[in-house]
């Protein structure tokens, strides 16, 4: 379209410099032509300050739906990513950690018994499996936080950034944890 | 001037003659014509749709379903070809069509990429979903705004601030190895895949600057010229425009331009401890 409206306004140079019988003739009529298939769009701006711009920003966010994200972006970077499973197994175990001691803390006045010698009693009376699963439920947390952990200082150096370091070392973690929680449970 | 004279003369040369041609063959840049006729090889792209006029209907899905013998190898051109051919009120940003201007980023088949960078996987027939760049507000179908994005680019002063004349009065003159040390940030185009992609900037996008400017922070920390490092480092010391960074890391796998958001925030949070 622009090289089109250039060689019309090239052609009304060329007329101008050059008022010719011919030219002058045919002008209208190649303008017209060529001037038919332009569209031609008037374009209003209008000066606003800086608080109403952001104001009608404001506005305009009421209406507009926020594009899909924890739905929409590749689960592995998401839901299977380490970052968030290392925020959830640390909060697991630290939430664990204060269950577990506040329970302590109150059992000699309910009169319950979680003391060391009881529970190791309680938990030597347990099926293999199940003696095996809890462990690893508590193993696999700990275990997959340190390595992640080791993880993030590497990060702290600068160290480990490449596209593909990234990737193998994401599932590396999983593998390791899984490896070393399977360890604790069932071998220990 | 070349183009210019040709034109003009092109223009003359169908004036002269008295039957103008009827009509313009223009064929779209989307398409690819005269290919043998072959089995067609049918895809089908899942596009987000949202229009504005309409703002209390719910963002949608639209199937359209493209013969991938006859359309270009990109995402970029899929696209272009269902809004010439199958629906003309499909809205996406797009300009350069070969990754500099990063106008078509968008998130396709989950991944946050340029449009015109990403090639249409032909091995299966899967659906491909196009989804707008996560997290943000939509203006239409596939066009995010951006306003808050380019305000944050704008908080950070990307531009060399220095108080010392040049030497010679000319230029400022940097060794090689100072310059090298901007390779791998002067290349991004602020097409927003990276901080788009990274969870920590879904959540706290009014605070946190994001890698996308993270990473240009960086480039102006470490440029060699620039004699405001110190105020620069103290606008990024507090908990939110620099420290929500949990080194996830999807910016770096994200970037269509290769680069290492993730790499250039990690060596300004060294600069701002040792």
């Amino acid at each position: 379209m622009i090289a089109q409206r250039v060689g019309v306004s090239a052609a009304r140079r060329i007329v101008a410099g050059n008022p010719s019988g011919f030219f002058t003739q045919h002008l209208p009529k190649l303008a017209a032509s060529r001037l038919s298939t332009t569209q031609i769009r008037p374009v209003g701006t209008s000066k606003i300050t800086a608080e109403d711009a952001h104001s009608l920003l404001a506005q305009q966010r009421l209406n507009r739906p926020v594009a899909p994200h924890l739905t929409a972006y590749r689960y592995d970077q998401t839901w299977f990513g380490a970052s968030i499973w290392n925020r959830f197994t640390g909060g697991a175990l630290s939430g664990a950690f204060y269950a577990y001691f506040a329970v302590y803390l109150v059992s000699p006045l309910l009169g319950w018994h979680v003391e060391s010698a009881s529970l190791a009693a309680s938990f030597a009376a347990l099926p293999a499996v199940a003696k095996g699963g809890i462990k690893f439920l508590v193993a696999w947390p700990f275990a997959f936080h340190c390595v992640n952990g080791v993880r993030h200082l590497s990060y702290d150096l600068a160290f480990g950034f490449a596209k593909k370091q990234i990737v193998k070392w994401g599932w590396a973690v999983w593998g390791t944890s899984l490896v070393l929680g399977l360890y604790a449970g069932f071998a220990l | 001037m070349a183009a210019l004279r040709s034109t003009s003369a092109r223009a003359l040369g169908s004036a002269i003659k008295p039957a103008f041609r009827p009509a313009m063959f223009v064929r779209s840049m989307a398409s690819v014509s005269d290919t043998p006729s072959e089995k067609p090889r049918m895809k089908t792209f899942q596009v987000y749709r949202w229009n504005p006029d309409t703002p209390t209907e719910k963002p949608r899905m639209q199937s359209y379903t493209l013969d991938l013998n006859k359309t270009g190898p990109m995402i970029l051109d899929a696209l272009i070809r269902i809004k010439n051919e199958l629906d003309p009120t499909l809205t996406f940003r797009r300009s350069c069509r070969e990754g500099i201007c990063g106008s078509c980023a968008m998130n396709i088949n989950g991944q946050n990429t340029l449009a015109c960078l990403c090639r249409i996987n032909t091995e299966d027939a899967s659906e491909t979903k196009i989804y707008p760049l996560p997290h943000t507000y939509v203006v239409k179908d596939l066009v995010p705004d951006l306003t808050l994005f380019y305000k944050q680019y704008k908080s950070i002063k990307p531009y060399l601030q220095r108080d010392t004349p040049s030497p010679d009065g000319k230029e400022y003159r940097q060794t090689k190895a100072d310059r090298r040390k901007l390779d791998g940030l002067y290349e991004c185009i602020l097409c927003a895949c990276c901080s788009t992609s990274c969870p920590s900037y879904w959540w706290n996008s009014e605070e946190y600057l994001g890698p996308a400017i993270l990473l240009q922070s960086y480039r102006w920390l470490a440029d060699s010229r620039d004699e405001r490092t110190a105020v620069r480092k103290q606008a990024l010391d507090n908990s939110m425009s620099l420290y929500r960074c949990h080194t996830i890391l999807n910016c770096t796998r994200a970037c269509p331009k290769g680069l290492n958001p993730g790499l250039a925030i990690a060596e300004i949070k060294k600069q701002m401890s040792f």
